[in-house]
């Protein structure tokens, strides 16, 4: 069990400033995160593209504002618990007691909810009949490739994991690589070496068809696929691999008890704290009138959550607001000298 | 202003006036007409706001797709070759009396 100030439900932009805010103040935090990496949307959707409304930065990428949260953060040495997911949620005298998918404990009187827009889940077949396959023979992601040797594989998609996992298991595999569309939009090269693939007939590449049906006996043993004009082709398939990207899912927030509006949780604009009293939304996954979706929107909310989260971690001290460039405090707690 | 009408999955039609400048997608979401998320507000990076143009006429007339439309697409709950993402469609008032149809699902 580890005893905390806050525990930050997500490390995008919005959760890390909110982190930096808490450790100006002197809290301590501990922050959760469904992805493998630190960054949120701004590292998993658009890492490269640049973006022109964060306030005194004309211009940085996401993986460039990410570091420098990041960096930002450095002197407060918080810890991360990246690849894992809140789950459970509980309160026992006025603290929350907090459980996580890969089974770690916090006690924390403040819950920070950063989430974005839920937890990125890898986007899946439509069909059905895929479903009792799942995690057997229908796979979104690989973790032992050895699985596929000599065996038949297809593959659907038409981005970076769809076209590297076919010419990676090309070497041993028998790879159909299955595609909406004529254009793929993975890297200059690997397109190039796909086609060269084709052409060779190392792998079978089939465009313009999606998936229809995968059939089997127990076993998976075909997957059948269909064009837009309905034509279909039956392959002969030991695995399926799926790669459409990654989506957002709420997850279990939607569980916590917490006043939803579609996707979002309304907040007060005051501290943004929800209806549930020590548990905060700031970000794009919070609501209120006159909400922007913006980075710079998530650090303001931020801020004033880092001071909602104080009166319940500190209820025997009295908040004092103080300046950065002035306070001999926080430039303690930053590691600074002058 | 542009009258456009959008028809979920299950057949259900829902109408609405859109201002001149905003997004098929934000017409639908400003008037809370189901069948369209848009989770990622508008950005291009989520296509769960994706919709089908059946008619083959309006498909030719709508603004060229830019870059990265279809790469989102392809992510998209069954695309097809008719499929737009709504959030790149801007009102004007040639738009007036566009019909956008609804996948099953955005996800």
């Amino acid at each position: 069990m580890i005893k905390t100030d806050v525990v930050i439900i997500g490390a995008g932009p919005t959760g890390l400033f909110c982190a930096h805010q808490l450790g100006i103040i002197g809290l301590k935090c501990e922050i959760v995160d469904n992805l493998d990496k630190i960054g949120g949307q701004c590292i998993e959707l658009y890492p490269d593209k640049p973006i022109y409304d964060i306030p005194a930065v004309p211009k940085c990428t996401g993986e460039e504002l990410t570091n420098n949260l990041i960096e930002q953060i450095k002197p407060f040495n918080f810890n991360f618990h990246l690849s894992d997911r809140v789950q459970e949620l509980k309160n026992e005298n006025n603290k929350w007691l907090v459980k996580t998918l890969n089974g770690k404990e916090f006690e924390t009187p403040n819950i920070v909810i950063a989430g974005g827009v839920g937890s990125f889940e890898p986007r899946k077949f439509p069909t059905k009949s895929a479903e009792k396959y799942d995690g057997k023979s229908v796979l979104y992601s690989i973790k032992d490739k050895t699985i596929f040797r000599d065996k038949s594989v297809v593959i659907f998609g038409g981005g970076d994991s769809a076209l590297d996992w076919a010419i990676e298991l090309s070497n041993s595999s028998k790879v159909t690589l299955v595609h909406r569309r004529d254009e793929f939009r993975g890297a200059p090269a690997s397109v190039q070496k796909i086609k060269e693939l084709s052409d060779n007939k190392t792998i079978d590449l089939i465009t313009k068809y999606s998936i229809k049906d995968v059939k089997g006996n127990g076993s998976l043993e075909s997957v059948e696929i269909k064009s837009e004009s309905g034509e279909s082709k039956v392959i002969k398939a030991d695995y399926v691999l799926g790669f459409f990207g990654l989506i957002m899912q709420l997850g279990p927030i939607a569980e916590w008890g917490l006043n939803l509006d579609k996707k979002t949780i309304p907040v007060n604009t005051e501290n943004f704290e929800t209806n549930k009293k020590g548990i905060f939304a700031i970000g794009d996954i919070c609501t209120y009138p006159g909400k922007l979706k913006l980075i710079l929107s998530g650090f303001h909310e931020g801020a004033l959550a880092a001071r909602g989260c104080f009166k319940y971690a500190r209820p025997d001290e009295k908040y004092r607001f103080e300046f950065t460039t002035a306070s001999s405090t926080i430039k303690d707690r930053l590691g600074v000298k002058e | 202003m542009a009258k456009i009408k959008y028809i979920e999955f299950n057949g259900t039609e829902h109408e609405a006036d859109v201002a001149n400048g905003l997004s098929v997608m934000e017409g639908a979401i400003q008037n809370d007409i189901p069948g369209i998320d848009a989770d990622c507000g508008g950005g291009m990076s989520c296509a769960t706001c994706h919709v089908y143009i059946n008619d083959d006429e309006w498909f030719k007339k709508l603004p060229e797709k830019e870059m990265g439309e279809d790469d989102m697409l392809d992510q998209a709950f069954e695309p097809k070759s008719n499929s737009r993402l709504s959030c790149q469609l801007i009102i004007s008032d040639d738009l007036d009396g566009l019909t956008v149809h609804m996948p099953e699902k955005q996800v």
